[in-house]
């Protein structure tokens, strides 16, 4: 017998808003966190505009000792704490432990190690310097940094580790979370993932000829995922955080449950059949989206939004018809479906967990949130589905289950089904 | 500088790294870094990185590894500072 495993505590940090009440109101409302960024003008990079959280850093002063504060540099590990703890105290806990939480683990991804932090390194090294690289360089720039200050904040004594699967990264922290306590493993795992889009992550993309470059004097129109003028994605960044629980442990402490998750997939397309290191094997995606359905132990026709990956390239246009496939449902039909880089931009690792912290807020508030800059749905797509299907205003409705997508260089993929709780 | 002068200033560079701020304030020369002040043993390493910014000297492996009270601390400062 597999426990059901509960969502009970969200935490985010993102582009158009710091803390679940912000979040929630602009996901409600609509409002682009897409901003204009004059050090990418100066950078002479093609895309000047950038999703990029209205984060204090002193608020960090709220979250750890200021020991810890002090010496702290790393963006990502900042997000990761504030949504890692955020979550942890909306799910009704304290902070302070003296015992290890034995249940407890932890699983939070990022796609790279803060590249500013990095920089601080090769360049002292370089100058011969590094006799004054101090203590707390190696654990900010190694991959696990942001794992360990929230482990380590929490006293988590399960399993801790940090995953890293590109832009499918935060989804599958979702998956791997939910697997544990599924399992057995753990009765309790705090899941999620932290992206620092510095100038040096942005400058090799921006490289890539692949973000919007014809929005830079209009930055909130800028992210326009399956619009006919869609140009390119908009990098963005930030941190999304749950608090998954066995059901039964969470109901012995009365815990507030938000959601279910219901199931999920995580697989590889291998690079084969038209995949590459940047594209998704369709075979691939339709699979993951399949197997997620079959573990979740639902019908395709019962999923009523799907949270889509759609970024705002030409990939949009086969993502749906992988969705259509997968799903075995097209035009009138098709679930209705939203993008929410359309408001933050594309927050690349993790985009997962801050689209999925967005689904199980849509869940509970009864909503589904508008695509932004879908005013000129791009005719590929609406041959696919109908265009009812992209909401462009909120829509005020019961959501009982949510598909929630990413996918990822390397031709990675991830999918979860969550849904509300009965 | 004499100890005294010493103590005030060192007193300074610790503090970012204690969050025993109470004894921090009494400290004297007796006062163990790691089990007095509760700093983590890897930030000894910026304590000393902090000293040699403060008074301008460099601290060689073996005078840091005396380094580990105050009174031992101000012995290695005033001999750097001959």
């Amino acid at each position: 017998m597999h426990s059901r495993v509960v969502v009970t505590g969200l935490g985010v940090v993102s582009p158009n808003g710091v803390g679940v009440p912000a979040f929630l109101n602009a996901l409600q409302n609509g409002i682009s966190g897409i901003k204009f960024i004059p050090r990418y003008q100066e950078l002479n990079f093609s895309c000047h505009v950038a999703g990029a959280p209205d984060f204090k850093w002193d608020c960090l002063a709220d979250y750890i000792s200021e020991v810890t504060l002090h010496g702290l540099k790393a963006t990502n590990i900042g997000y990761g704490l504030v949504a890692a703890l955020d979550a942890w105290a909306d799910s009704g806990m304290g902070y302070e432990t003296d015992e290890p939480r034995w249940e407890t683990g932890c699983v939070f991804g990022n796609s790279i190690a803060d590249t500013e932090a990095m920089k601080n390194v090769i360049t002292r090294v370089d100058n011969k310097e590094a006799k004054k690289l101090g203590s707390r360089v190696v654990e900010q720039a190694m991959n696990s940094g942001v794992t360990s200050y929230i482990s380590g904040r929490l006293g988590l004594g399960n399993r801790v580790t940090t995953n890293s699967a590109a832009c499918a990264t935060g989804t599958q922290a979702v998956l791997m979370g939910y697997e544990y306590i599924k399992h057995g493993y753990a009765k309790r795992m705090l899941v999620g993932s932290a992206e620092q889009v510095d100038t040096y992550v942005y400058g090799a993309f921006d490289s890539m000829r692949i973000l919007s470059r014809k929005f830079n004097d209009r930055p909130e129109l800028a992210s326009r995922p399956m619009s006919l003028t869609a140009g390119g994605f908009i990098p963005g960044s930030g941190a999304g955080a749950l608090v998954l629980e066995d059901l039964d442990f969470a109901l012995a402490r009365n815990a507030t449950i938000y959601a279910e998750v219901l199931g999920g997939s995580s697989n590889c397309g291998g690079q084969r059949l038209g995949g590459s290191m940047t594209a998704a094997n369709s075979a691939g995606v339709t699979r993951c989206i399949k197997e997620a359905i079959v573990n979740s132990g639902i019908s395709p026709q019962r999923i009523d939004l799907i949270s889509g990956h759609l970024t705002a390239t030409n990939a949009d246009r086969q993502e749906i018809q992988n969705w259509s496939d997968a799903l075995n449902v097209k035009g009138g039909d098709f679930p209705l479906t939203n993008s929410l880089k359309s408001m933050i931009g594309h927050c690349l690792s993790a985009a997962g967990s801050i689209e999925t912290v967005a689904s199980v807020l849509q869940i509970v508030h009864k909503f589904v949130h508008p695509n932004l800059n879908l005013d000129d749905p791009n005719p590929v797509i609406t041959d696919i589905i109908s265009v009812d299907r992209l909401p462009v205003e909120m829509i005020k409705k019961e959501i009982n289950i949510v598909a929630k997508a990413n996918f990822g260089f390397g031709d990675v993929n991830s999918c979860i089904i969550l849904s509300k709780y009965n | 500088m004499t100890r005294q002068e010493i103590l005030t200033e060192l007193k300074k560079v610790i503090a970012p790294y204690t969050t025993n701020k109470e004894m921090l304030a009494h400290i004297n020369e007796d006062t163990d870094l790691i089990r007095d002040l509760k700093i983590n043993s890897a930030n000894l390493v910026d304590i000393m990185i902090d000293t040699e910014a403060t008074y301008k000297i460099e601290i060689d492996y073996d005078s840091a590894d005396k380094m580990m009270n105050v009174g031992t601390c101000i012995d290695v400062i005033s001999e750097k500072l001959k």
